[in-house]
């Protein structure tokens, strides 16, 4: 067995366009909930929008790709006012069950028979990145020891850095100014926010927008990285693994969801091929290759559990802060 | 801030106690009286809560300038008049008007917008948050509270430090300069109350309401808080507040106003209140044969 293969991959993945796509849509909710306290189950309803619409507006109606990326932030604008106009008034846990319900209407819209000729079904769309594509100044791929990349990975995954840099750029400017102070202050205790003359509700709304509207630009990414969209892509799946990712990096921190991202992609990946190598290689002889698949998922909710227990602030988080939650 | 002449206290110019207190001296002393300059007028007020008739308050005036004292036992319903009268509860019906605007139905935080600010009776820190943080949030009308504005750092940046200079200031003041590092939610829970009250002075409020300002307090800062509410009154705010401990009530008020089962009872200055017999009764539970409006003998106190 190769160790070198394996980190090589490994690595791959950990600072791959999955690792882009996952932080984009952490950043998201660290908004929600790491500066607002907004409990968004609903992350993955805002990646399949800004998916669909490059999707939709390309393959279905046969406009520009540019025209798809600006539907799609429009689109996830309305949908995050959807979400919060009705639910954001109400306590804290009505947000988090409209949004996961939310998510998984859309989802089964998109996928529905009905609207087979718009959004693809089941076997979703595919053919619309071409326009991304030809923009590629990358003339051939990246072979960095064990890492390897085509020219069209290595373009996507610069892009989607590059985008996650933005967001991360945005969180930072927006956190230190006194509008992010106003959200932090509603994360603590909204009554007392409301005391002093800030209109609470305005601001949930506008913290809702913004974490949703860099989960879109996670969307792009994942849409582009396939070439295709696939309604099952979009299931509860993704909402939960980005939580995941935002606990294990830290809420409230600017890079804890980049941190995050990174190290749970690396070690997701590092530990299945590393077990199937093992059992490959005859070291392990109580599983076969296929139960690997799974056994990795058992091992992510332990360390989720562990952490939890032995760090719940996750890497970059401030145990102080946590310490003081008894109000 | 000390000697720093803003809008509020030149158009006030502080009234002394004497002349506050002979402002309301020949008023009658019957429930809702009316009074010669009221900053908070309210008629009707009404709230209930299934069967229960929380507040029901005929009229209700609290002159400018003055500190008046909300007393009453427990579940008199006094909070939720001060929940209705903020707006953050709803009245059933009743109409109510601050410095002769109509507030009845502001929400919550325009009613603070308009200059009535409350504190909470379980104080509300925001734990995660430094003491400055807690004090800068408070400032009223910042230019980076917007999203795009608060993007760029030169936009607010000046208004920031002033604000910051406004919070230090009001931070020395209440003797929590030294912890305005700390988390808020590392604070006592006196020094919390200081922490409320001195967040509240930031939104520069005509009116201060103080929702049992003393509770949980030790009796070390008791003495501080009840400076840091007269001075208020010197600044020309009025300070309307709710508090069971009767010396305090006595040692500060102008004006107290007595509530018992969601009505208003009595009202008077705190000795002839407190000496009340229908006031007594209703803290007490005796004297259960006598009529409410009767106040004629008067009960010495020891």
């Amino acid at each position: 067995m190769d160790w070198n293969i394996i980190f090589g991959q490994a690595l791959t993945q950990g600072f791959g366009v999955q690792a882009v796509i996952f932080a984009l849509a952490a950043i998201g909710l660290n908004v929600h909930f790491g500066y607002t306290g907004l409990l968004n189950f609903g992350q993955a309803g805002f990646l399949a929008i800004g998916a669909y619409a490059l999707g939709v507006t390309v393959a279905t109606f046969g406009q520009s790709l540019w025209l798809g990326v600006i539907y799609g932030l429009i689109g996830s604008v309305i949908f995050a006012l959807l979400l919060g106009v009705p639910t954001l008034r109400l306590r804290a846990d009505y947000l988090a069950i409209v949004t996961i319900a939310s998510s998984e209407i859309i989802r089964l819209i998109v996928r529905s028979v009905t609207y087979r000729e718009t959004f693809g079904g089941s076997d979703g769309i595919n053919g619309f990145a071409s326009e991304f594509y030809e923009l590629n100044p990358f003339s051939s791929g990246l072979a960095l020891g064990p890492v390897v990349l085509s020219a069209n990975d290595l373009w996507i995954t610069v892009v989607g850095w590059a985008l996650v840099a933005v967001a991360l750029l945005l969180v930072f400017l927006a956190m230190r100014s006194p509008w992010g102070r106003v959200l932090k202050g509603i994360r603590e205790d909204e009554d007392a926010v409301r005391s002093l003359g800030k209109n609470v509700f305005a601001y949930k709304i506008q913290a809702l927008v913004f974490g949703g509207v860099i989960g879109t630009l996670g969307g792009f990414v994942f849409a582009l990285s396939n070439q295709s969209v696939q309604p099952d892509n979009y299931a509860t799946t993704i909402t939960f693994f980005a939580w995941a990712v935002l606990i294990l990096g830290g809420a409230a921190r600017v890079f804890g969801p980049v941190l995050g991202s990174v190290i749970f992609w690396f070690l997701l990946i590092f530990v299945n091929i590393a077990l199937v190598e093992m059992v490959r290689a005859g070291y392990i002889t109580f599983l076969t290759s296929t139960q690997v698949g799974q056994i990795r998922f058992i091992l992510l909710g332990l360390s989720l559990m562990l952490l939890m227990i032995y760090r719940p602030q996750g890497i970059l988080g401030d145990r102080k802060e946590l310490a003081l939650d008894a109000r | 801030m000390p000697d720093e002449p803003s809008a509020s206290n030149v158009r006030e110019l502080t009234p002394t106690v004497e002349a506050v207190r002979a402002a309301l001296e020949g008023l009658p002393r019957e429930p809702g009286v009316s009074k010669p300059d009221p900053i908070l007028a309210g008629s009707h007020i009404r709230r209930r809560f299934g069967g229960l008739v929380a507040v029901q308050v005929e009229h209700i005036e609290v002159q400018r300038g003055t500190i008046t004292a909300l007393i009453g036992p427990n579940g008199a319903g006094k909070t939720t008049l001060f929940n209705l009268l903020t707006g953050f509860d709803q009245a059933d019906s009743g109409d109510w008007t601050f410095e002769g605007r109509e507030v009845s139905k502001l929400r919550s935080y325009k009613v603070a917008r308009v200059g009535m600010v409350r504190t909470f009776q379980l104080t509300k820190a925001l734990s995660r948050m430094t003491v400055l943080d807690n004090m800068r949030l408070a400032a009223t009308s910042q230019r980076g509270e917007s999203f795009f504005p608060g993007l760029l750092k030169s936009l607010w940046g000046g208004q920031e430090k002033a604000n910051t200079d406004r919070a230090r200031d009001l931070l020395a003041r209440f003797n929590l300069l030294a912890k305005q590092d700390d988390f808020a939610g590392s604070l006592s829970g006196g020094q919390r109350k200081l922490l409320e009250m001195a967040r509240a002075l930031m939104t520069e409020p005509t009116m201060v309401m103080l929702d049992e300002p003393m509770a949980g307090v030790n009796p070390a800062l008791t003495q501080s808080l009840l400076g840091h509410i007269k001075d208020l009154r010197e600044q020309g705010m009025t300070v309307l507040f709710v508090e069971h401990d009767m010396d305090m009530v006595r040692d500060i008020s102008d004006w107290v106003i007595v509530m018992a089962q969601g009505q208003i009872i009595a009202e008077g200055p705190p000795e002839e209140v407190m000496a009340d017999p229908a006031v007594i009764d209703a803290y007490l539970g005796a004297h259960h044969d006598r009529s409410l409006t009767e106040s004629g003998e008067s009960l010495q106190e020891d």
